[in-house]
């Protein structure tokens, strides 16, 4: 009789093993990000919609479990950031934390949630650093990072003639990341590094430090910053007359979102890099318009890369039949990425995701026939280009 | 060479001070108007600069009205819906400790930007300056944009005239007399509530006048006007409390420190005016046109 009682809970537990495996009887997956500040277009409440559209594409349950988003503001402040995180995890069954826009709020989360053991996925912040020395083996980063955007835009540059760079950079750990990243590829290229000029967060005058970008000389203003300060900065720098000298403007970071504010008569004939756009293939189409219809805008790569972590997430959890962190992760680590942000993704030891990124010109004004149809897309880079090898990434859990 | 920085250089950042130093004095000139004559510290004064930016996409947009319409247009409707919201709500709050109208303001300002925010979101809107001041002159030293040297004319010219206004005409007189005995200026016959109603619109008509200067120049945006009122604070309060040149000298001056700045160690050149200010504080507590209490 007893071991009768004990076979029939065995199988019990293996016919619904949500019931059994999953902490609290629910999957809780939280957006932090920048909702009020500098970067809430870039990343902000749209991360939240394209979260929560990935989950009502799941079916709404994970492992017969329901699935819930819940969002909150940073500010684009670390200790904020880190102060919400311990509050979800701690009291609010929190399970996993994506998005986190912002590089330094990106590693604090990141550090915070290797301490608690718990998956972050990071589609905001640009920082190789989350997946370099400061890795950790439950943080991953989707979507982008500082070195593909140097790779993608900067090759692109190097290869026109545009051999000697100065840098205007955001003073924080992205920009310096951005520089650098970027600095090394032009030199690895066979260009030079000329000077950089540190601007603080959120400037709204960038005169003086295009005018000593303009003295400079250089072929190339590498613009190291994100956001409006990026967009300010391509405006002020037209005044000046700097396109007009014969200099280049290069937007490191710089997504559909910041080209709808700008508008296309500054932004027109920018290169830049994103690893998603919208009207790239039928997919994708068809998932901006999904997009759009909800939120009014089309998504960048960070809405498409928070759209494609959630999913991945959840096919993670379903593979590993449990929301533990250490098998939710190992499975993220071992599947492939295949959606509509991805093809053929995979994620390295670091917690890399390495899918294709795509080098794009604005269009001109009358070059576009279809609203928000913004981009050419010149080229395609491999993801095993446009990332950090793995092995050399300097992250200790690559052997 | 003047310390490493070669003169040229130094020059074209010695204007780019300046042009800012416009906008600083403009906004701080609002606030000390605001101050002096109705002691209510303005919080809500950047909403009202990112209101004249809007309201000159709006005309525009909207209504196809040009630039040249809206720099008097805006600010008239900027002081407008501030001659409402003073009538209605702030004129209440004059009887109670100067903490409620800041804490007020504070939190109409705050109202004013998450409505911006939740049409137009974060990254705003651009606004094509005006096509008789699009282009720039080259002076040599550097690469002028007309339209910035316009700004620095726009605004000396307004500064001048609302302190010649104040300090120098009959109106400008009731107002000061108002302030500093309220019962007998009323008993003589003068509508004191109307001239503290028009002070406040005249006060965020200006903040309208910048946001519409502005327009052109930055994003037009929910968010920049907060950006730059503590900035434009730590102004009011190096030139002195209330003192309407000191508000204006000031915000020149600062400017250019902070251009000045932005050469030498960029990185500081968002505090500097707030070193400034403690320096400032501690040797000067009235500030530098102030009187001392």
């Amino acid at each position: 009789m007893r071991h009768f009682l004990l076979t029939t809970a065995a199988v019990g537990l293996a016919a619904t093993p949500a019931l059994a495996d999953l902490s609290d009887g629910k999957v809780k997956i939280g957006i932090l990000n920048d909702q009020s500040g500098v970067y809430a277009d870039f990343g902000g409440k749209y991360s939240y919609e394209a979260a929560k559209m990935a989950v009502e594409d799941f079916g709404g349950k994970v492992l017969d479990a329901p699935i819930e988003v819940v969002t909150a503001d940073h500010q684009n402040k670390a200790d904020i950031a880190s102060n919400i995180a311990r509050q979800w995890y701690d009291t609010e069954q929190v399970d996993s934390i994506m998005e986190l826009t912002s590089s330094s709020v990106g590693l604090a989360v990141q550090a915070l949630s290797k301490e608690k053991k718990k998956i972050t996925i990071n589609t905001g912040a640009a920082t190789t650093e989350l997946t370099g020395a400061q890795c950790s083996p439950y943080g991953f980063h989707w979507a982008y990072d500082t070195h593909a955007l140097a790779v993608g835009t900067g090759g692109a540059l190097v290869k026109e003639g545009g051999d000697s760079w100065f840098f205007l950079t955001a003073d924080y750990a992205f920009g310096y990341s951005l520089e650098e990243n970027t600095g090394n590829f032009v030199k690895s290229q066979g260009g030079t590094v000329v000077g950089a000029v540190r601007h603080p967060l959120a400037s709204t005058d960038f005169s003086s430090f295009l005018l000593q970008a303009q003295s400079s000389g250089a072929k190339v203003i590498g613009l190291a910053n994100a956001g409006m300060d990026t967009q300010n900065t391509i405006k002020q720098a037209a005044e000046f007359g700097i396109t007009q000298g014969g200099q280049k403007l290069a937007a490191l970071l710089f997504t559909l979102a910041e080209v709808h504010g700008l508008g296309l008569e500054a932004a027109q004939g920018l290169n830049l890099t994103e690893s998603f756009y919208w009207n790239r293939t039928p997919a994708t189409a068809e998932f901006g318009k999904r997009f759009k219809e909800r939120t009014g805008a089309m998504p960048n790569m960070v809405h498409a890369g928070t759209y494609s972590a959630v999913t991945q997430y959840l096919k993670a959890i379903q593979a590993a039949g449990s929301d533990d962190p250490d098998a939710v992760s190992a499975k993220l680590h071992e599947l492939p990425v295949n959606d509509v942000f991805a093809e053929n993704g995979k994620v390295a030891a670091n917690g890399r995701m390495i899918s294709d990124v795509y080098l794009m010109e604005v269009k001109k004004p009358a070059d576009v026939t279809e609203d928000w149809d913004y981009y050419k897309v010149l080229a395609t880079i491999p993801g095993d280009q446009a990332y950090i090898d793995p092995a050399q990434s300097g992250c200790p859990l690559v052997k | 060479m003047i310390f490493g920085i070669p003169l040229q250089a130094l020059m074209g950042q010695l204007l780019v001070g300046l042009i800012n130093g416009s906008f600083y004095a403009l906004l701080s000139l609002g606030l000390a108007v605001i101050f002096g004559l109705l002691r209510v510290i303005n919080f809500a004064h950047g909403a009202q600069y990112m209101l004249g930016a809007f309201t000159a996409l709006l005309l525009l947009t909207v209504g196809g009205i040009n630039y040249w319409l809206a720099l008097i247009l805006a600010p008239l409707i900027v002081g407008l819906f501030a001659a409402l919201v003073e009538r209605s709500m702030l004129s209440r709050l004059y009887k109670l400790d100067p903490l409620y109208g800041l804490l007020f303001t504070f939190g109409l300002a705050l109202a004013i930007e998450g409505t911006f925010r939740y049409f137009y979101g974060a990254s705003g809107k651009p606004y094509a300056a005006p096509p008789q001041l699009s282009g720039a002159v080259n002076l040599g030293f550097m690469f002028l944009p007309i339209y910035r040297g316009w700004v620095v004319i726009a605004s000396l010219a307004v500064c001048i005239a609302v302190w010649l206004l104040i300090e120098k005409t009959k109106l400008g007189a009731y107002l000061r007399a108002a302030t500093e005995n309220p019962v007998l200026v009323q008993a003589f016959g003068v509508n004191v509530p109307l001239l503290l109603t028009l002070t406040y619109a005249l006060g965020a008509g200006l903040a309208g006048f910048a946001g519409v200067l502005a327009a052109p120049i930055y994003q037009v945006s929910p968010l920049m006007g907060s950006n730059l009122i503590i900035i434009v604070f730590a102004v009011v309060v190096v030139g002195g409390m209330g003192s309407i040149l000191g508000a204006i000298v000031t915000g020149y001056l600062l400017g250019v420190v902070e251009g000045l700045t932005k050469v030498f160690y960029p990185e500081a050149s968002n505090i500097v005016i707030f070193v400034i200010m403690a320096i400032v504080l501690i040797l000067r507590p009235a500030g530098l046109f102030g009187k001392e209490a």
